[in-house]
């Protein structure tokens, strides 16, 4: 012990004449830093409300609950996450889930309140002093938990793709998969888009633990036809995909034929056993795609003895006579139809109602009829000279080539229209070596064909002209065509509405090709109903159909194309099983 | 012992002690849970003889939040969130040793950059935690004015954190896979202040405490802790160092990036509370230059975080292992065991209070001033809620 021990201790004293660390009142002069994790902030338009939020939330301190003002519609729960400050840890992994990067947190910290209910609250809903405030904690443009990027799929280049009808996309492998799945948060939004209602979240999960029969049983809950689906379907799941909102969607198209290919035909019935019990009832559907086959299958597990009249040599309906090969391939929309026929439906090819049998027998013979003939007939364009040699269908086209038959294409062809169907007539030309040229009176962003079939023909080198309004089409001397066309100014609608063509007068283009394909539209073929039928219309060509897919006779239903709005396959799929379910509680009520 | 002291003690039947307190002759005194002479939720039963301590028993289960039982039902990175709460004073060190675990597990390496800014923030909670130490060392024993100064510095070290993490006390920053963000603008000049300040205090603290005659009087031949005790009780950190071993696991197997760090080993010889405050004194100084070191040598650019798995359904191989680190208090280890689900089948906290606190601290305390009780525990810097998770 030393002298300097005992003064030492005094030179506390010097502190006594120094400035004080604390912070004196208010506390708004302290801001937390700007990553601070304060209070929440929600962007309410942003967020979609699917909920991973919650499911991240080791606390459970987020429920996602309505609020008014937010309706439910296409992409998004109409929910909100609500907060519970009694339970919230404020660890944020909310704010790094979050798909859409609505929730992040701000810097403020004080918020004093006698009522302890208030501390659950829902940001943006209800007006808080720090809804505005620009800092805290926001998730870092490259901090990711989820991969933004999809597995990339590997599909034949666009110069390997003109020269056949191979199938374009190859598919997952086991591992491909299995990456692409652990991508899903599982939210269920795509459940709620698809018009099927397929149980995605969970058949993705299947993918990931590898439960193949499992996963395919999920899918024929809802689908009777995921092999084609996996191929063809528009996939609206995929645009509204929570994912799709900061980075790529998940493959969810790409993982449900994954599922699909991963058993053989002959494997389905060991993975989906079922055992059928008749009730006596008899159901004569009228066409077999989609939609009939959809209700065959689902009133077959019912019990109903099913008989199907298919005008066609082959099922399938549209899938196979207005789907190129390339996209889907026919042993596989077969695999699918052999499938839903082997749980003993019977179906009659080369029938076609009103000509080989009269619809008037079948209405007497069976308990109840579906009619899903689908839109099978052309519209036509209206102008002079559509009947020239030369004009042709895109359904023509493409029904042609499914059968095999030629179709002299020439060297240069025009398509109009811009659906679907003219991006497969015009691929198909293209893989006969035409030079294409597709016609739209719309812009390229207003087409209803799925995107990247207009990307893929785009890649093919496909040649597109917009706002082309036909005019007329001319003979030349050499016994080409002559297509004449205006240009059109797009005229704005208003809000959700396509801006509509209105054509330039006085301006006239032409391009001369060899043949002409239209594609803008088809209908449907009701002349196999004889006039006693006249009530079941609302208008020429269309039917009175209500959601239950019911007509005005109650012993016939309507389903598939002719029913719904968006005339793809997997909402005829949808109508096919609701057919289903309206036609079995109609007879077991009578 | 002399038969004459041991008069004072209690009969001794099978090697325990029966107290008769209708004899008179002992008083039982309960120190805690709430007393600020505990450090935290911990009870001492202590008897006394006159106002030297006896026996002690130590009573824990005032702060069991079950953790570790929490963590089977949590998601990997859910748990996360958990770890950081089993210390409040140095959260960190549970966050890296649960990320190192579980990325061991999985098979992770995470880039360059996040070992760096692992490194900073264990630094910087070891400071932290030290800072917080001392204040109570010198409490216990009287000299609240020193708690003052260096708490006040500690409070300038979370607004680092603050900073750097988002969050003050429970930092949530190291996450399996790296850290959650880079380094904000003008950090690096806010740290060279902050540690600026520290040695300022560190330099007031060496002269009104360690040069304090009524300190070194008191801490002199307190708690005193055998080279033998080190093995056969478990002891680690600044308290097996003070008594002349060189036990470092920074230094004998490095982790993140210590071994491009230049720093020593530092022991003492004497192992009483005195000497054990001198090391952990010096270890201060050593945080100081080690985070100046890392702010220096840190590489400005890089990945902070690497990718995992989607972590709402991140499956870890089956598998074990133990992780472990250099906590301010000592060595702080996580046997994790997995069984190939989404939620960890078992993970141990292994803190070095666990020892420290009860089995050290019952025999140190034998034979001690009940005054010096307090002192003597925190001499140990022990931390309860590392004892119950």
């Amino acid at each position: 012990m030393t002298l300097k021990d005992w003064i030492a201790p005094f030179y506390v004293w010097k502190r006594a004449f120094e400035k004080p660390f604390t912070v004196p009142k208010p506390l708004k002069e302290r801001p937390g830093s700007p990553r601070y994790r304060g209070f929440h902030q929600n962007d309410l338009d942003a967020c979609i409300g699917c909920g991973t939020c919650a499911s991240i939330c080791q606390n459970y301190a987020i429920d996602m609950v309505p609020v008014e003002g937010i309706e439910t519609h296409k992409g998004d729960s109409g929910l909100r996450p609500r907060i519970d400050y009694g339970r919230c840890c404020w660890c944020a992994l909310c704010v790094d889930i979050c798909p859409t990067k609505s929730l992040s947190m701000s810097n403020d910290y004080v918020w004093i309140d006698s009522d302890a209910d208030v501390f659950r609250f829902v940001p943006g809903a209800e007006e808080k002093p720090w809804d505005s405030f620009a800092k805290g904690y926001k998730r870092e443009e490259e901090y990711y938990l989820v991969d933004p990027q999809r597995v990339t799929m590997e599909i034949l280049t666009p110069e390997e793709r003109v020269k056949s009808f191979l199938e374009m996309v190859k598919g997952y492998s086991k591992e491909q998969a299995q990456k692409e799945a652990d991508r899903c948060i599982q939210c269920g939004i795509c459940t709620a888009t698809c018009p099927a209602h397929m149980d995605i979240p969970g058949y993705i999960k299947a993918v990931r633990e590898n439960r193949i029969e499992d996963g395919l049983r999920l899918m024929y809950e809802t689908n009777p036809m995921p092999a084609m689906c996996g191929r063809v379907c528009t996939h609206q799941c995929e645009e509204d995909c929570a994912l799709a909102h900061t980075g790529e969607a998940i493959s969810i198209r790409w993982l449900k034929r994954y599922l699909a290919d991963q058993v053989e035909l002959g494997d389905y019935s060991k993975a989906m056993p079922a055992e059928i019990q008749s009730n006596g009832k008899n159901i004569a559907i009228i066409g077999a795609g989609p939609g009939g086959l959809s209700a065959a299958y689902y009133l077959r597990l019912l019990g109903y003895e099913i008989t199907i009249y298919e005008a066609n040599e082959k099922g399938g309906g549209m899938t196979r006579y207005g789907i190129p090969e390339y996209r889907l391939p026919y042993d596989q929309l077969d695999k699918d139809i052999e499938y839903i026929l082997s749980l003993g439906i019977s179906i009659q090819y080369n029938t076609r109602v009103g000509k080989d049998v009269s619809f008037k027998e079948i209405h007497k013979k069976y308990d109840a009829v579906l009619i899903s003939i689908g839109l099978m007939v052309p519209y036509k364009m209206e102008i002079s000279g559509e009947d020239l040699p030369g004009n042709i269908s895109g359904l023509e086209v493409l029904d042609k080539i499914t059968r095999g038959e030629r179709v002299p294409f020439g060297k240069k062809v025009a398509v109009i229209g811009g659906g679907n169907v003219a991006m497969d007539s015009a691929r198909t030309a293209r893989t006969f070596g035409a030079d294409v040229t597709v016609l739209y009176r719309r812009r390229i962003e207003d087409m209803p064909a799925d995107e990247e079939e207009i990307i893929d023909a785009q890649h093919e080198k496909v040649s597109f002209i917009t706002q082309a309004v036909p005019l007329r089409i001319e003979q030349t001397e050499d016994n080409r065509l002559n297509f004449i066309y205006g240009l059109a100014e797009m005229v704005v609608q208003g809000e959700g509405k396509r801006p509509k063509p209105v054509l330039i007068e006085g301006k006239e283009y032409s391009i001369v090709v060899d043949m002409v394909i239209s594609a803008i539209g088809q209908g449907a073929d009701f002349s196999f109903l004889p006039m006693d039928y006249e009530t079941l219309f609302k208008r020429k060509n269309q039917l009175k159909i209500d959601e239950f897919c019911r007509t005005p006779d109650c012993k016939i239903f309507a389903g598939g194309d002719i029913a719904n709005q968006t005339k793809d396959a997997i909402s005829a799929i949808a109508d096919g099983h609701r057919a289903a379910r309206s036609i079995d509680h109609f007879l077991k009520n009578i | 012992m002399k038969d004459k002291d041991r008069e004072k003690f209690p009969e001794l039947v099978d090697g325990k002690a029966v107290i008769d307190l209708d004899s008179q002759k002992f008083l039982k005194v309960w120190q805690g849970p709430q007393h600020p002479g505990v450090t935290g939720n911990i009870s001492l039963e202590v008897t006394l003889s006159g106002d030297e301590v006896v026996d002690l028993k130590t009573h824990v289960g005032y702060l069991h939040r079950g953790f570790e039982k929490l963590m089977e039902r949590r998601k990997y990175l859910q748990c996360f969130t958990i770890v950081c709460r089993i210390c409040v004073p140095e959260p960190d060190t549970n966050e890296y040793v649960f990320a190192a675990a579980t990325e061991q597990l999985a098979g992770i390496t995470i880039p360059e950059k996040a070992k760096w800014l692992r490194t900073l923030t264990l630094e910087m909670a070891r400071l932290a935690s030290f800072l917080m130490w001392i204040g109570g060392q010198a409490g216990a024993l009287g000299m609240g004015t020193i708690a003052q100064w260096t708490v006040a510095q500690r409070d300038y070290i979370l607004d680092l954190f603050e900073e750097l993490t988002g969050g003050r006390v429970y930092h949530m920053y190291i996450v399996p896979g790296g850290v959650r963000g880079d380094i904000p603008d003008g950090f690096i000049e806010h740290v060279e202040k902050v540690m600026k300040g520290v040695e300022k205090v560190l330099y007031d603290v060496d002269i009104a405490l360690l040069n304090n005659a009524i300190f070194k009087m008191r801490a002199k031949g307190l708690g005193y802790i055998s080279k033998d005790m080190v093995d056969e009780y478990g002891i680690v950190g600044p308290n097996a160092r003070a008594a002349g071993l060189a036990r470092d696991i920074r230094k004998n197997s490095p982790y993140l990036i210590y071994d491009q760090l230049d720093f020593k080993v530092i022991t003492g010889t004497k192992s009483d509370a005195l000497e054990r405050t001198f090391i952990r004194f010096q270890e201060m100084v050593q945080c100081v230059s080690l985070i100046r070191q890392i702010i220096n040598k840190m590489p400005k650019n890089g990945d902070y975080h690497t990718r995992i798995p989607n972590p709402l359904h991140w499956k870890i191989p089956a598998g074990e292992t133990y992780v472990r680190a250099e906590a301010s208090r000592g060595e702080y280890g996580y046997y994790m065991l997995s069984d190939g689900t989404e939620y960890p089948r078992r993970v141990q906290v292994r803190g070095p209070s666990y020892t420290h606190a009860i089995a050290v601290l019952e025999k140190l305390a034998i034979g001690t001033n009940l005054a010096d009780l307090a002192a003597l525990m925190v001499s140990l810097h022990t931390c309860p809620p590392e004892i119950e998770r």
